[in-house]
């Protein structure tokens, strides 16, 4: 796309002679604070429980023992579960980019009733809890179930089937948020010059976007590469992972020295994913900024091909993949021993005879813990964001502020169980502190904003970066102090990303059950939890309001995605 | 010009409102998990104690109230994954223990808690002791372990589906190997959940070291399917579960069936084989290097009192090992024990777990 080619003005104004004020900064002070607490609390709340546990995998009798190596890769399990994670994550990502691209398409280039309403509907699978996509999944598969007759049950598709199902609001947002900027003209010219639809996607729209896909594509590969819960259920050991192969290593063998070596394997896998990732990022956020704040959405034309096909495969996906599964489990919490009627919803405000709490008691404490997750989240991720932002003038500050963004996508790639086996033995004493976090409600709000604070950053960076640094500086010339820019400027600009990536961290947090189902709890559980028990129990009354937490959580969720979701229209927002 | 000015973007101002109204929302909503309950800071301090269980825990509303009422101990209860991820949990933590009580720990997994010294010996008062200690672990002669509860492990069938279809129920473990039964039995993969384990174990008490790989061989040629979890086995994949699946022989409890007793009905609809039983034990000891040991001891004293023993049934469907408190009605007719489970050594059972799982794993998944 020729206007993305054009250069950064910043690199122009900063290598220039142009008449550029002083630097500014809101002093060393600030902003050593701002990388500081973002590092120190990674490092205590992830890379120092990560190493404590791998750590004990590679020491025996205080001595490094790296022969674990040779004996797991000796194993030709381990080969075979190594080739299925690249397998399963390969086939995923290309089935969520094939479907995601069209859905792109109609969400964000086409204007139409109920737009905002499927936006967030397409997002709810992304933040739904294992367990509940397992019930709703497998009971559709399962001979005589709906799609019973497929034979997929315990398949290698059902599987890629289900990582799709999670995955594509991924690159439907991803992408579509890029789409919504691209400036129209390039296509436009194309067209007027005689080419068809096809030919203009094919060589004009496509390569503008992607690094868009590239970007998007790398995260679902990096969320299905690591798929636990998904894979159990749906295909049992069979079609393990190396993420599952760690979870069974440990828990249930407690061979911590195979763990060990697997969870470098899985690093090595998610470092080259997020190499990949950066690379296509740093492409996108550049072009950004010459992206027209767009008014680029037309109403949808079925004669128009692109459309007619944007419809179909959207139809298709969202009625089919997504719809379905959802569908099914809503009909399933109607239906009780009395036939159908709304019991189901009626048990969740008892307690459940043997949980002293009631599902909406359980909703409550996920409330709260999300709110706790989703404020430290936002103070992390936004201080990351706000450093990353910045385009310091040596390469060796650009390499450190290009490895502190990376470092922390980590946490999306290192197996939960890793993290909460390596919070039971670091966290009994926290940075020396005589504390123990283990038994805190604290700690599950930490585990769960460490996995929401990569989803700010993404959230929330390519705004700041797509800010016009001479915007800053006009504003410093005029006499504003650090602290003053960064809200008139960076701050009101970056507000609506903000809300959004609230919105994000707290469905994330609200459904999280992988990191928290490894962590010591007091009495309170959560929503996920309460499901998860409630499932643990025979009696078709447990499951029925186990079904009816699920909804109730499903709609919790999109609730609070649709409300954020109409902060975002119509101009810049976050590209996750 | 890349961005307008932000001041005048009415774009902008509606973000502001929306963001700041929903971070109030989120305020108002309960403040917080920490500024909304105030957990006491000191577990395992003085007046407290804290009881290590996996997920499956639970008692009728007000019983642990009232424990903290009668003694003055403030009880902390922290819940961990299953009964196998438990003691792993326990042994890596072993420096630091995450409290002063576990309950827990099942006879599969028994040794090794006490192998890795995880647990150390109290004294009892409660009069059920002596019906515990007849369930002690052989070895154990200190008493490090104390049974709480058993249940029995067992293939479920569903006999409302048996006489639909005209075909005769099963009722030993070699009647599976029949072609009448193909495609008609889900167990749990013994490797993620303890009930499969305990199936697993079933088939090693009754086939031997020799047999039981060939038995399962014999069943994976018939059409087995091997679910992920009990949840997923009975809900899902059970004709009875609730979840309308296609197989009629689950590995469940032999208390089970009580649940299966339809709206209006007088009888479950599923019955528990007897004969294809494995008795798995509960125990429940004093973590070595808990904060209060006496304070443990008085909570595993309460947890064998008439009250707890009483509740068990309902509340975490396991039966009471007190000889003294009655079992609830329906139990006692429609949840029969076996006569004679299938019984591996825990000795044995700690020797060759890792191994037996693996040629599970070879014959069965492949």
């Amino acid at each position: 796309m020729p206007t993305a080619l054009a250069d950064r003005p910043a690199a122009r104004t900063a290598a220039g002679p142009s008449a550029r004020p002083p630097r500014r900064w809101p002093g060393r002070a600030g902003w050593a604070l701002a990388v500081g607490v973002p590092l120190l609390f990674l490092t205590a709340f992830f890379v120092w429980p990560v190493l404590e546990i791998v750590g004990r995998g590679f020491l025996t009798d205080g001595r490094l023992d790296l022969g674990g190596f040779g004996d797991v890769f000796a194993r030709p399990r381990t080969w075979r579960v190594v080739g299925q994670t690249l397998a399963q994550a390969a086939l995923g990502t290309a089935g969520a980019v094939l479907l995601g691209i069209p859905g792109a398409y109609l969400l964000y280039r086409c204007r139409f009733r109920g737009r905002g309403a499927l936006r967030a509907f397409v997002t709810v699978p992304f933040v739904l809890p294992t367990v509940v996509v397992g019930v709703a999944f497998r009971s559709l598969l399962v001979d005589g179930g709906l799609l019973g007759g497929l034979g997929l049950d315990g398949t290698f598709a059902a599987i890629v089937l289900a990582l799709v199902f999670f995955n594509y609001a991924v690159v439907v947002r991803t992408v579509g948020g890029m789409w919504e900027r691209l400036d129209p003209r390039a296509e436009q010219a194309a067209r007027a010059l005689g080419a068809s639809p096809w030919r203009v996607l094919r060589t004009v729209t496509l390569p503008a976007l992607g690094p868009a896909i590239a970007s998007a594509a790398s995260l679902v590969f990096l969320f299905c590469a690591t798929a636990f819960g998904t894979v159990l259920v749906l295909g049992g050991r069979r079609y393990g992972t190396v993420e599952t192969e760690i979870w069974i290593q440990t828990t249930q063998f407690l061979d911590l020295r195979a763990a060990a070596v697997l969870s470098v394997v899985q690093l090595v896998v998610v470092v080259g994913a997020l190499a990949f990732a950066g690379r296509a990022r740093a492409r996108t956020e550049r072009a950004l900024t010459l992206g027209v704040p767009s008014v680029t959405a037309h109403p949808v034309r079925l004669r128009d091909p692109l459309d007619a096909v944007a419809v179909v495969v959207t139809v298709v996906t969202a009625g089919g993949l997504l719809a379905l599964p959802l569908l099914n489990l809503v009909i399933r919490s109607l239906r009780t021993p009395r036939g159908w009627g709304l019991d189901n919803y009626a048990a969740l405000g008892v307690p459940q005879d043997t949980l002293a709490v009631s599902a909406w008691q359980a909703a409550g404490t996920s409330v709260r813990t999300a709110v706790d997750a989703t404020l430290i989240a936002l103070v992390v991720g936004g201080l990351v964001a706000l450093v990353v932002s910045r385009r310091p003038r040596t390469p060796s500050a650009r390499r450190a502020v290009a490895g502190l963004d990376a470092l922390f996508m980590l946490p999306l790639g290192v197996s939960a169980v890793t993290v909460g086996f390596g919070f039971l033995v670091s966290m009994d004493a926290p940075l020396g502190l005589p504390v123990d976090l283990r038994a805190s409600p604290v700690l599950v709000a930490v585990a769960q904003a460490v996995v929401a604070v990569p989803l700010v950053v993404r959230t929330v960076l390519p705004v700041l970066r797509a800010i016009d640094p001479r915007q800053r500086e006009v504003a410093a010339t005029l006499g504003a102090a650090p602290g003053r820019v960064l809200r008139t400027v960076d701050l009101a600009v970056a507000l609506r990303a903000v809300g959004l990536a609230l919105g994000f961290a707290f469905a994330v947090s609200l459904g999280e059950f992988g990191a928290t189902s490894f962590l010591a709890r007091p009495q309170e559980p959560t929503l996920p939890v309460v499901i998860f028990r409630l499932l643990g129990r025979p009696g078709a009354e447990n499951y029925g309001a186990a079904l009816a937490a699920s909804v109730l959580l499903a709609a919790l969720t999109a609730g609070v995605v649709a409300v954020c979701e109409r902060l975002r229209r119509p101009g810049i927002g976050g590209a996750w | 010009m890349a961005t307008p000015s932000p001041r005048r973007s009415p774009d902008v101002r509606r973000a502001a409102l929306g963001a700041a109204t929903c971070a109030a929302l989120l305020t108002l909503t309960a403040c917080s998990a920490t500024g909304g309950a105030t957990p006491d800071a000191t577990p395992g301090g003085a007046g407290s104690v804290t009881l290590v269980t996996h997920e499956s825990f639970a008692l009728s509303e007000g019983l642990l109230e009232q424990f903290e009422e009668d003694s003055g101990l403030d009880v902390q209860v922290v819940q961990q994954a299953d009964s196998g991820a438990l003691v792993n949990q326990l042994v890596l933590t072993k420096d630091a223990p995450l409290g002063d009580l576990v309950y827990g720990i099942d006879n599969a997994f028994a040794s090794r808690a006490l192998d890795e010294g995880v647990v150390v010996a109290s004294e009892l008062t409660a009069p059920a002791a002596t019906d515990a200690a007849a369930y002690a672990v052989p070895g154990d002669d200190a008493g490090a372990l104390t049974a709480i509860d058993f249940g029995d492990v067992c293939l479920n069938v569903d006999t409302a589906w048996f006489a639909e279809q005209g075909v005769p129920e099963p009722t030993t473990l070699d009647s599976l190997l029949d072609p009448a039964y193909r495609d008609l039995v889900v167990v749990p993969d013994p490797v993620t959940s303890s009930p499969g384990l305990a199936f697993l174990l079933a088939s090693v008490g009754a086939f031997g070291e020799e047999g039981w790989v060939d038995y399962w061989a014999g069943l994976r040629d018939n059409g087995l399917k091997v679910a992920d979890g009990w949840t997923e086995a009975y809900y899902t994949d059970f004709t009875a579960g609730g979840g309308d699946g296609p197989r009629p022989v689950v590995v469940s409890y032999a208390s089970s069936p009580p649940f299966t007793v339809p709206e209006g009905g007088d009888a479950p609809t599923t019955r528990a084989l007897l004969d294809t039983c494995f008795r798995q034990v509960e125990y429940a000891g004093v973590l070595a290097g808990a904060a209060n040991p006496e304070g443990a001891a008085r909570l595993l004293d309460f947890l064998l009192s008439d009250e707890v023993q009483a509740d068990v049934p309902a509340s975490m469907y396991m039966y009471p090992v007190s000889s003294a408190v009655e079992l609830p009605d329906d139990w006692t007719r429609w949840a029969p024990l076996a006569d004679a489970p299938f019984d591996v050594a825990p000795a044995d059972i700690a020797t060759h777990r890792e191994r037996w799982l693996t040629q599970w794993s070879d014959t069965v998944i492949g």
